[in-house]
């Protein structure tokens, strides 16, 4: 590696030295303040050494890893949501734990394990990202150590994860056996050329492996049956990181590796990802119905959201690539703005996730309710909302690509969305508190101060989602430049 | 400029009224009242001043026009436009905002501001929906005014409102998101013509399309707006949303939001597929008349007053759909007449059910009877509104459903028969409603005091415009022609499909006083 690849490499070296210096500062010093302040320190570093890599072009580093526009741009966002889960799990932890300081360590590993999935162009990167994300993510997952919720959703996501990684790795296998070759862009090319020799059993085996292995990791049908019991059960802020980081560095990739895809409409491969994406908008918002969990319940919506995805990534040409981008941005905006209310309202012994404690949260707290009311209207693509405007251009993509099948899917489950997203609405605005003298906890629940620092992430969401909503040329500009370099 | 200052001011006296109303509920309605009032008062200046314009024949239609770039990448504009139709229905919108805060002024006791806000956020919607002129645009304002009428439901509804609302926001909702399914295809399909990606209606006009899927992208916006309308088999949102409603609600509900689905029809649906529009009319003529009669009937069969009025809309509303698929001069003159009389007429029944239900906290007709001995200003005000709705000559309603049957005589016989049949029905439930509820014996617990001031205004309000245009219409229709001749030219019953992608040409009819030559020009072509 030359110094000019040290120098594209400086976000990941950023990266990589911060999570260092909050391990050893943890030692050293025992402040949760000072921990938290380090860490966003190295976030904010690496955001400024973004502009440093783009200034230099799109650049190879070693076969692993690729740092162009596109990489910069996921990156960059990656590291903007991991700085507001920081901020959430501060008044978080604050109320139960004493000492959060790995924690935060952690959380930077796994930023880095998703930044290295972006970036990667070969087998090899891809797998370490892949591992490096999800080893954190178990150990983030049981952190709170004291409850036996956390723990068992450590360990189911820590069986889980590591069948299909076995699963991921068997397919690349088997394509390298076949390829000889284990860089992505040579996997990509086969869907372009529409297979032709290569179109071998062991190929097909391999692919579907490796569909399998990124499935999982996006929660779609039929691999999501992790998803409800690992959003209930791991701590709110670390849900939300599983919900935005860890899906949103896959989804990158899939767009980038697997576009070819959608070149061949009534290809196997090609109704396999239909068949998962209606699949997941049917199942997710079907079972959200059924749910009076709220973490549950958004766990249903995201597959959902996920499916409405990969309808985007189905259709042809660039409008669609800038689709998953935008539907991509905003579902990281409003996910990250559910889970930060969630994270606001939970007290030191259990997560505000039953609907019950959200009932009459308009007159205990309107700021809150009313962020979560957008939020939830963001979810459900009601206009003035950047949901809307996301579900608009996966319609629009859709329709350009004539997938008439998968839009009428997307439009009649929505619709299922809307109810149950309504449900908390009226939860919160409509109905009043319980008055058991049984169950102190929706009072003790409400009364508890917020943070600051969750403040300014929810004021900071509600205003993106707003202005998003309102006026999205800006983004979509970015985007467009970003998608350009995509094949 | 005015268009874009008359959509913004409620959304910027919706917040005033917010804040202000946090510590003293009542300027939340003072500010509300000046609101709607100062917007009325620009739209009068508006009328006076514009007035000349709608009497010239050729030109143009729009009096008023704004188009800015909102996202260029996409080909989405700001453009909002007036012309006589959209105008009507922006001043309606004003003036039914201003009847809804004065109906409310005792009714809403809780969470004052926030409840002015909400409605003062749907008028700025619908205001906008009613403006809009970019495709986009419309279905961006159609579906965010749901928002706000869900919460002026579910908030200060009665005791079924949230069952109520999440039905009228999920009905709305899936026929919205068919409507932006369609509106896609149809900007796709003009972008791969000309190359040109734009949600300009305009400009959309003029796209070619083959018939089968011109029906289809007509059934996508036909599923949006009889939603809204409603059609008939697809109305049974409105008699719960209605019923469960805050009496502001409910005159938004019936006086605007419903308004919606017929001008949708009349500006984007038909003159967008305007062959596939005439070869389905039967068929919507049919669900017309069914919905005339159907919901006549069922309003007969209500114990429920409201539910009673909220079955009424139906059967009005099939006369609005049943002119709008005739398509000529005569019938859609009447459609419009008869939005804005239904607006008022049944407004007003909806205020005078929600006086009732304030003193006598039910709404069930079997606990009513013989009110006139206590209450007769009451009951001479509701027996106004009931012959209005029945269609007694001199109230508008009576005009406007005339030129419809007459209107559409010329296109299907049976379905004019069939539909007078309605009339007569109306005679009855209207009827009988007056006779249950103020005559007959009196009933022990309900007595109530009778019309205050505040109140007898706001009837006599909504009485003058039905009197006025019941004797001389001829002032709206003027307004109206020139806007709908073009739309009328743009679809032509029975002439072959456009082939060029010219703008909205002029109107080529003189001002003529009924309009009759205009509604000859549509007819000659008619394939009946």
């Amino acid at each position: 590696m030359t110094a000019a690849g040290v120098v594209t490499l400086l976000p990941f070296i950023a990266l990589t030295l911060s999570a260092v210096v909050v391990m050893l500062a943890g030692t050293f010093h025992t402040s949760h303040r000072l921990t938290v302040g380090l860490t966003l320190g190295g976030l904010a570093w690496t955001l400024a050494m973004l502009p440093v890599t783009a200034a230099r072009g799109g650049r190879q580093v070693t076969e692993l890893l690729l740092l162009d526009d596109y990489t910069l741009f996921f990156i960059g966002l990656l590291v903007l949501t991991t700085a507001g889960v920081v901020l959430l799990s501060y008044g978080y932890l604050e109320r139960r734990e004493s000492h959060p300081h790995d924690y935060y360590t952690l959380l930077l590993l796994a930023t880095l394990g998703g930044a290295t999935l972006v970036a990667s162009t070969h087998f090899a990167s891809f797998f370490l990202g892949l591992e490096v994300l999800s080893v954190s993510l178990y150990t983030l997952i049981a952190y709170p150590r004291l409850h036996a919720d956390f723990i068992e959703a450590g360990v189911k996501y820590l069986v889980l994860a590591a069948a299909t990684a076995a699963f991921l790795l068997f397919g690349m296998a088997l394509v390298y056996a076949e390829l000889g070759t284990m860089s992505l862009n040579g996997f990509a090319l086969l869907h372009v050329t529409g297979g032709g020799a290569a179109d071998t059993s062991l190929l097909v085996g391999g692919f579907v492996l490796i569909i399998v292995g990124i499935g999982f990791k996006l929660g779609v049908v039929p691999f999501h049956m992790w998803t409800p019991d690992i959003y209930q059960g791991a701590p709110a802020p670390v849900t939300a990181f599983v919900a935005t980081v860890s899906k949103g560095a896959m989804v990158a990739l899939l767009l980038r590796y697997f576009r070819g895809v959608s070149l061949n409409p009534h290809d196997t491969v090609w109704i396999v990802f239909a068949a998962i994406a209606a699949a997941s908008m049917i199942a997710g918002n079907l079972l959200a119905l059924l749910q009076s969990n709220v973490k549950r319940l958004l766990a249903y919506s995201s597959i959902a959201h996920l499916g409405y995805i990969l309808v985007a990534f189905l259709a042809v040409g660039r409008t669609a690539a800038v689709a998953v981008g935008f539907y991509l941005v905003a579902y990281f905006v409003t996910t990250l703005g559910a889970f930060g209310v969630v994270a606001e309202l939970s007290g030191a012994e259990r997560d505000a996730d039953q609907i019950d404690d959200y009932r009459g949260l308009a007159a205990r707290r309107p700021l809150l309710a009313a962020t979560f009311a957008l939020v939830l209207f963001s979810l459900a693509g009601i206009p003035l909302t950047v949901g809307f405007l996301g579900k608009f251009y996966v319609v629009n993509a859709g329709a350009r690509s004539q997938l008439w099948w998968l839009l009428i899917v997307l439009v009649a489950t929505s619709t299922i969305g809307l109810y149950y997203y309504t449900r908390i609405v009226v939860a919160m605005y409509v109905e009043q508190p319980q008055a058991l003298p049984s169950a102190p906890r929706p009072a003790r629940l409400g009364a508890i101060a917020g943070s600051r620092a969750s403040d300014a992430v929810l004021i900071v969401v509600a205003g993106l989602v707003l202005f998003l909503g309102i006026y999205p040329a800006p983004l979509i500009r970015l985007l467009e430049h970003v998608v350009a370099g995509l094949p | 400029m005015i268009l874009i200052a008359l959509i913004a001011w409620p959304f910027v006296a919706g917040v005033a009224a917010w804040i202000a109303g946090r510590r003293r509920p009542h300027v939340a309605r003072w500010v509300s009242v000046l609101a709607m009032g100062a917007g009325l008062l620009a739209l009068a200046v508006v009328w006076i001043v514009k007035a000349p314009d709608f009497a010239l024949s050729g030109h143009g239609p729009f009096v008023a026009s704004v188009h800015v770039a909102w996202v260029p990448q996409l080909g989405i504009s700001f453009f909002v436009a007036a012309d006589g139709l959209s105008l009507v229905m922006v001043t309606l919108c004003y003036a039914l905002g201003l009847l809804a805060v004065l109906s409310s002024w005792r009714e809403v006791t809780t969470r004052v501001g926030f409840f002015h806000f909400m409605l003062l956020w749907t008028i700025a919607a619908l205001v906008g929906v009613f403006t809009a002129l970019d495709l986009f645009l419309f279905y961006f304002l159609f579906e965010m005014m749901l928002v706000p009428m869900f919460f002026l439901i579910a908030l200060w509804g009665h005791e079924r409102r949230v069952y109520a609302a999440v039905k009228f926001f999920l009905f709305t909702q899936i026929g919205g998101l068919l409507m932006l399914v369609a509106i896609l295809a149809l900007y796709v399909i003009h972008g791969r013509q000309t190359g040109v990606y734009t949600f300009d209606y305009l400009q959309l006009l003029g796209t070619h399309l083959s018939m089968a899927t011109a029906t289809w992208l007509m059934l996508g916006f036909f599923a949006a707006f009889a939603v809204k309308l409603p059609a008939v088999p697809l109305h049974t949102w409105l008699p719960d949303a209605h019923t469960q409603a805050p009496t502001a609600g409910s005159l938004v509900l019936a006086g605007l939001l419903i308004k919606i689905g017929a001008y949708g029809m009349i500006r984007f649906m038909v003159p967008l597929f305007p062959q596939a529009a005439f070869r389905a009319a039967p068929v919507f003529m049919g669900l017309a008349v069914l919905g005339i009669l159907y919901g006549a009937v069922l309003a007969f069969a209500q114990r429920d007053l409201k539910r009673l009025v909220a079955y009424t809309s139906v059967s009005h509303m099939g006369f609005v759909l049943l002119a709008i698929f005739a398509w000529n001069t005569l019938a859609l003159q009447g459609a419009v007449l008869e939005i804005v009389c239904h607006a008022f007429s049944t407004g007003a029944l909806f205020a005078i059910v929600g006086l009732m239900q304030e003193r006598l906290h039910t709404r069930d007709m079997d606990k009513m009877g013989g009110l006139w001995l206590t209450a007769p200003r009451l009951g001479a005000v509701a027996l106004v509104f009931a012959l209005a709705s029945l269609g007694l000559p001199s109230l508008g309603n009576f005009v406007a459903e005339f030129l419809i049957l007459i209107g559409s005589w010329r296109v299907s016989e049976p379905a004019t028969v069939l539909a007078a049949f309605g009339l007569v029905a109306a005679t009855i439930y209207s009827l009988w409603l007056i006779q249950r509820v103020f005559q007959g014996r009196e009933t022990p617990a309900a007595t109530m005091p009778d019309l205050t001031l505040r109140e007898g205004v706001m009837l006599a309000a909504m009485a003058a415009p039905l009197l006025w245009l019941g004797v001389y219409p001829q002032p709206l229709f003027n307004a109206v022609r020139p806007g709908l001749a073009a739309l009328q030219q743009r679809a032509v019953r029975g002439a072959p499909p456009p082939s060029s992608a010219v703008l909205l040409p002029p109107p080529t009819t003189r001002a003529a006083p009924t309009g009759s030559d205009a509604g000859a020009v549509s007819m000659s072509g008619d394939a009946q």
